[in-house]
């Protein structure tokens, strides 16, 4: 049982943050060149050279292309409008049409990002040439070719911010779940009625049953930590007594709702379904997948209940932007606060007698 | 025997929703007796004992225990009586060793007392050799005898024992009802559940209960005269027909 403790996870987190990075690769790209200038090909030229794209087809016309679209041959059309180059010089504005197969929605907002981008470099390109050309007349180009486009953060980061997020996942499931099924484990085979019988004090019993899966959780943060730094080289920039300190009393938190599980549930089977319950949606609340600041209103206030975001927004403070203890205060003493909470409604509901 | 007191039960009851599991008992243990809980399936008997020994709240009703109030000092109770559960409840996955430190640990022995205590029962069992083993690898027979030694570890003034020999064979029944005796001989009290009518005739008193009335309640010697038979067999045959 224990080298599957310990290696499973570590095989999450090296796949997992491998596959959740939202990396996408060879985007099949098309375009239409209606302008057939220097401009034109100096732009397809920028998607040719990227990484991301790979130039499947030239398209003669928008009909052609949206039917290749729609047979899902390609998954981007760019086209670029007759006079776009001319446009450029004497209007200095112009419009580009992009058209993105977005059956998967996920990828195609972030082949947006890469377009934007590669669209965006030509822009300033461009625009400083211009600069040059209408030297004397001192006009200042605000946006010369004008695309739809948000900004994302910088794709090359996903894995540096998905580590610690999964770093957080694996620690959580863990402890909830040991403990949970831990206990619930004793009521079906009777040690627990056996322990009920002693005089033993509710906190001792209880203390001594969640310390092993505390000292268990901050185990695996530190070998995570150290697969962090060591096999992904994620930089840990702030204080790492900082993130013991945080994790060993969230960990408070976790364990507390592992007992509170356990003591409204009878078989493991039933605290493995609510502890899968919470889990689900602490996970998908926490921010590690969707931003938080994306959600709608209502479930951001939701998220303020889950113990799981302050985690994820404070490893990530620390590790990657070097918080200090003052930057997280407002975060820990909330999950202080989740831990008294939970833990004294556990330790009530726990009975010795029923 | 004395005739002092050692559990007081009065108009105890148990209920589940609207099933009444114990329904308004009330009789007395007395201090150094073998008395003898019988019933059949489901009639009560677990879930009285369980409010016996302060696992489980009264619906109604009182029980003093060892002198303990079980509605309002249980954890008292706890400290002075022993309990086998009729589920074997020790940790399998522990060594007999194991088990016994950590329940002698619960109740409060020193370093010292569990040492001792682990070198007397080791060999007043004759476990020498099975020390380090799992307990979840022993025979059912032993394993039984084993929980008994652990629930009498803290030497409490009442132990309570849910059909502790079900399921083993005679020659082990024997033994552990010769375990039963030494124990009640030093002044203990055995509160003991059963489906043996022949283990019936040891006890000192028993009660029969049946659908979770306590129906009669003598030595077997009184009660066998009483329904002028010859086995305590007959008796709870009886007994139990008079009901249906
Ligand atoms: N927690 C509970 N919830 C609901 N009903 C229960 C509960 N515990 C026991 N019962 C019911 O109460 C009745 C008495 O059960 P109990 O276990 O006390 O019987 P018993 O005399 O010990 O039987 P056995 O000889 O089979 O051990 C049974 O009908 C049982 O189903
Ligand atoms: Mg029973």
């Amino acid at each position: 049982m224990l080298p599957i403790l310990f290696v499973l996870p570590f095989v999450q987190l090296l796949i997992l943050s491998n596959a959740a990075s939202f990396e996408v690769k060879n985007i099949r790209f098309s375009y239409i060149d209606q302008d057939h200038s220097k401009a034109s090909r100096e732009l397809i030229s920028k998607f040719q050279a990227s990484d991301y794209f790979n130039i499947v087809e030239n398209f003669a016309s928008k009909k052609e292309a949206n039917l290749q679209m729609q047979k899902g041959k390609v998954d981007v059309i760019l086209e670029i409008p007759n006079h776009f180059e001319r446009n450029l010089l004497t209007d200095k504005k112009t419009n580009l049409s992009v058209s993105i197969n977005a059956i998967d929605g996920a990828a195609a907002g972030i082949e947006n990002v890469y377009i934007s981008q590669i669209i965006n470099s030509f822009n300033q390109k461009i625009r400083s040439q211009l600069y040059q050309y209408n030297d004397a007349s001192y006009i200042q180009p605000q946006s010369i070719i004008s695309i739809p486009s948000f900004w994302y953060n910088n794709t090359l980061n996903y894995k540096t911010l998905m580590v610690p997020g999964i770093l957080v996942l694996l620690v959580t499931m863990i402890s909830l779940f040991l403990s949970a099924m831990n206990i619930v484990r004793e009521k079906e085979i009777g040690t627990l009625e056996q322990i009920n019988v002693t005089p033993i004090r509710k906190h001792q019993f209880i203390i001594g049953k969640l310390f092993p899966f505390w000292v268990l959780g901050l185990v695996i943060l530190t070998v995570g930590l150290l697969i962090a730094k060591l096999v992904f080289n994620i930089p840990i920039l702030g204080n790492i007594g900082l993130i013991y300190l945080f994790t060993s009393i969230y960990l408070l938190v976790v364990l507390g709702i592992g007992l509170l599980v356990s003591n409204y549930t009878e078989t493991q089977q039933q605290a493995m379904f609510i502890a899968w319950f919470f889990m689900v949606i602490f996970i998908l609340m926490s921010g590690l997948f969707t931003p938080i600041e994306s959600m709608p209103d209502w479930a951001q206030q939701i998220t303020l209940f889950n113990p799981i975001r302050y985690f994820v927004e404070i490893i990530r403070m620390v590790m990657l932007k070097g918080a200090t203890f003052s930057d997280i205060t407002k975060p820990f003493s909330i999950i202080v606060f989740y831990a008294i909470i939970i833990n004294s409604l556990a330790v009530w509901s726990y009975k010795k007698n029923n | 025997m004395s005739q002092e007191k050692i559990i007081a039960v009065k108009n105890l009851s148990k209920k589940f929703g609207n099933f009444i599991a114990v329904n308004d008992i009330s009789f007395d243990v007395y201090k150094g007796e073998i008395f003898g809980f019988l019933g059949a399936n489901g009639a009560g008997k677990t879930t009285a004992m369980k409010m016996l020994i302060g696992i489980s709240k009264p619906t109604s009703g009182e029980a003093v225990v060892a002198d303990f109030d079980v509605n309002f000092q249980a954890e008292m109770v706890k400290k002075n009586i022993g309990y086998m559960s009729q589920k074997f409840s020790m940790y399998d996955d522990l060594t007999i060793k194991e088990n016994i430190t950590f329940f002698g640990g619960i109740y409060g022995l020193s370093r010292n007392q569990i040492k001792e205590k682990t070198a007397q029962l080791i060999s007043d069992l004759g476990l020498e050799n099975e020390l380090n083993k799992l307990v979840g690898d022993l025979p059912l027979g032993w394993k039984q005898k084993l929980s008994f030694s652990v629930a009498l570890l803290h030497e409490p003034k009442i132990v309570f024992l849910d059909e502790p020999t079900g399921g083993v064979d005679p020659i082990t029944r024997r033994q552990f009802w010769e375990m039963i005796y030494a124990e009640a001989h030093k002044g203990t009290t055995i509160f003991v559940t059963t489906h043996y009518m022949d283990e019936a005739e040891y006890c000192d008193r028993v009660s029969i209960m049946v659908e979770g009335k306590i129906e009669a309640l003598e030595s077997p010697k009184n009660l066998k005269q009483q329904y002028k038979v010859t086995s305590m067999n007959e008796v709870f045959l009886k007994l139990a027909r008079n009901v249906e």
